[in-house]
């Protein structure tokens, strides 16, 4: 099970250039709007043409520039979930699940009736997508692709369309829906929470380009780049100028940081997630290593969440979860952070 | 009133509703495939196609009759071709007033169902692409149905403006009684003769049969609209 992609494609100003390869089942595009993400997944289904390349799914050509091969959307067996899930407004749900099939009626009856019992969708088989929720729409949306079988399956924004409150649930509950399904399935977002939830295999991307590609946790942990850093949600990035083999210079925090780990001569940047610094506040046990002062510029509280920013060249961001409040509430704001070496990531360009 | 009904020649209705059906037939399909070409036109061709395609509608009906009568006159190459060649004759025939209503008509479908296909999501064509929907099965059940009403009103007002024709299907056809007369000209016929009582009864009929299809077509329009949030 293997999918390539190896396309280019311009539009306008734009220009995109995929090329990956993956054997993962769940794999995620990550990137901001407009990097490209859609029209990647669009031309995998189809539904664009790209400029020039290949795209093969499973061993099967789909797109071939060179050997003139383009098969339309309706032959290539990709099914495509769409941001506001595209459900045929003068359709029942019924009648939706089973736009994709042409076999007979009572095959076609009797598929229909297992996607309705398997997507939570008993009682609202007569019902039209204007009368149903957002993730009623949802679970419709996959259970009409579902019931098409196809071999590649492509989400585009899936939780876009939804209330926040609705969001957590149904990330929760889309991986179980999917849990079945034998083959690959590309998930594009723009929200990190979503995909790291949802991918095995990352793609982060930005303006047209893959910046990285890896297995989501090990991205997560070791970006490389200070540009897929701040995509994977890393909010404090700073330019570093290595001393010697263990020690960096971060000019913009006004402090040295000294590693046990051998820097290599490539790392011309840290980054540091706002959750991870610890508070250290005077008479804590010495030697504490690695220690930013705490000078708080602007504070903001959010429901769960405390966030500091910190004085700086380039303004620090501590953020404080609830359970660890209460120690700061108690003892007042310490003297300094501490960047504990396993969580530093050490960043080239 | 009773000594109006008892001599009264009611062939005049008969030919306006079959002209009517027949031009709203023609139209229809005519409408619906060049609305779905216009709307794949890149802007500037678009423009023009649209102009010429909209021109009757804009047109006084009786510049429409005159080039329709150059074209077709059995004395210029087209119609001269169409008599000799294919024993068809256009001029002072039904056929003729089946062309002029439908000259006239067709840009009301045209225009209604464009403006119907160009509200469509792209996303519900895509998705139906990728499902593996046949091209026709798309445009017939997914964009013909999401576009209903406004498909529906084209219906509407092309029917009423096909039945109602006066200007161009006075020329092409003429005025021949149990031929080509319609109800239009009927009523400008009597009127000269000064004849109103005639005149009204007719006004009266083509009224009443405008009204019943137009609220018939709203209602059915109404049962698609109603799964739709109103505002």
């Amino acid at each position: 099970m293997t999918l390539t992609v190896d396309i280019t494609k311009k539009l306008g100003d734009f220009s995109l250039h995929m090329a990956f390869r993956s054997d993962a089942r769940r794999i995620g595009i990550l990137g901001p709007s407009g990097c490209g993400k859609s029209l990647t997944l669009k031309s995998i289904a189809g539904i664009e043409r790209p400029d020039a390349g290949q795209i093969v799914v499973d061993g099967r050509v789909l797109f071939d520039r060179t050997a003139k091969v383009d098969l339309k959307p309706q032959q290539r067996k990709v099914g495509y979930m769409f941001q506001n899930y595209a459900l045929f407004p003068t359709m029942t749900v019924a009648q939706n699940i089973a736009a994709g099939l042409h076999t007979g009626s009572e095959e076609k009856a009797a598929r229909v009736d297992e996607m309705i019992r398997r997507f939570h969708l008993t009682g609202l088989a007569s019902h039209y997508p204007a009368q149903l929720s957002g993730g009623q729409q949802q679970r419709v949306a996959l259970a009409r692709i579902m019931a098409y079988q196809p071999d590649l399956i492509l989400l585009d924004e899936p939780f876009s369309a939804l209330d926040q409150h609705l969001r957590e649930r149904l990330q929760h509950e889309l991986s179980g829906m999917l849990e079945g399904y034998g083959g690959q399935i590309v998930m594009v977002s723009h929200s990190r929470d979503e995909i790291y939830r949802f991918a095995d295999e990352l793609l982060v991307m930005d303006s047209g380009q893959i910046l990285a590609q890896g297995k989501t946790q090990a991205l997560f942990d070791d970006p490389g780049t200070a540009a897929v850093a701040r995509m994977t949600g890393c909010k404090n990035i700073a330019g570093a100028e290595r001393l010697d083999a263990h020690t960096l210079r971060i000019a913009d925090w006004g402090i040295d940081l000294h590693l046990t780990r051998t820097v290599t001569e490539d790392v011309t940047a840290v980054g540091y997630r706002a959750h991870y610094f610890e508070p250290v506040w005077p008479g804590d046990a010495a030697g504490l290593g690695n220690c930013l002062p705490c000078k708080v510029t602007g504070m903001d509280e959010l429901p769960f969440e405390r966030r500091y920013y910190i004085e700086a060249a380039e303004p620090v961001c501590w953020f404080v979860q609830e359970s660890e409040r209460k120690e700061l509430d108690e003892r007042g704001t310490p003297a300094n952070l501490r960047l504990k070496e396993e969580a530093i990531l050490l960043l080239h360009d | 009133m009773t000594q109006i009904l008892q001599g009264l020649d009611w062939s005049p209705l008969l030919i306006s509703l079959k002209t009517g059906v027949v031009a709203t037939v023609i139209s229809f399909f005519l409408g619906l495939y060049t609305a779905r070409k216009v709307i794949r036109l890149s802007p500037r061709p678009k423009a023009v196609i649209d102009g010429i395609l909209t021109l009757p509608m804009v047109l006084p009906p009786t510049v429409a009759g005159f080039i329709l009568l150059l074209i077709f006159s059995r004395r210029r190459a087209v119609g001269m071709f169409l008599d000799s060649q294919l024993d068809i004759q256009v001029v002072h025939t039904w056929l003729g007033c089946i062309l002029a209503a439908t000259v006239i008509a067709f840009p009301l479908m045209y225009r209604n169902a464009r403006a119907a296909f160009e509200q469509i999501d792209a996303n519900l064509v895509y998705a139906g692409r990728t499902l593996g929907m046949s091209e026709p099965a798309i445009f017939w059940k997914i964009v013909v149905p999401t576009a209903g009403p406004g498909i529906a009103s084209g219906i509407i007002l092309t029917f009423a403006r096909a039945m109602g024709e006066y200007g161009a299907t006075s020329m092409l056809a003429g005025n021949i009684p149990g031929k080509t007369g319609t109800v239009s000209q009927r009523i400008a016929m009597v009127i000269q003769d000064g004849d109103y009582m005639t005149a009204g009864f007719w006004v009266i009929v083509v009224m009443i049969i405008a009204f019943v299809l137009i609220f018939a077509v709203n209602l059915i329009a109404a049962r698609s609209m109603k799964n739709e949030k109103r505002w």
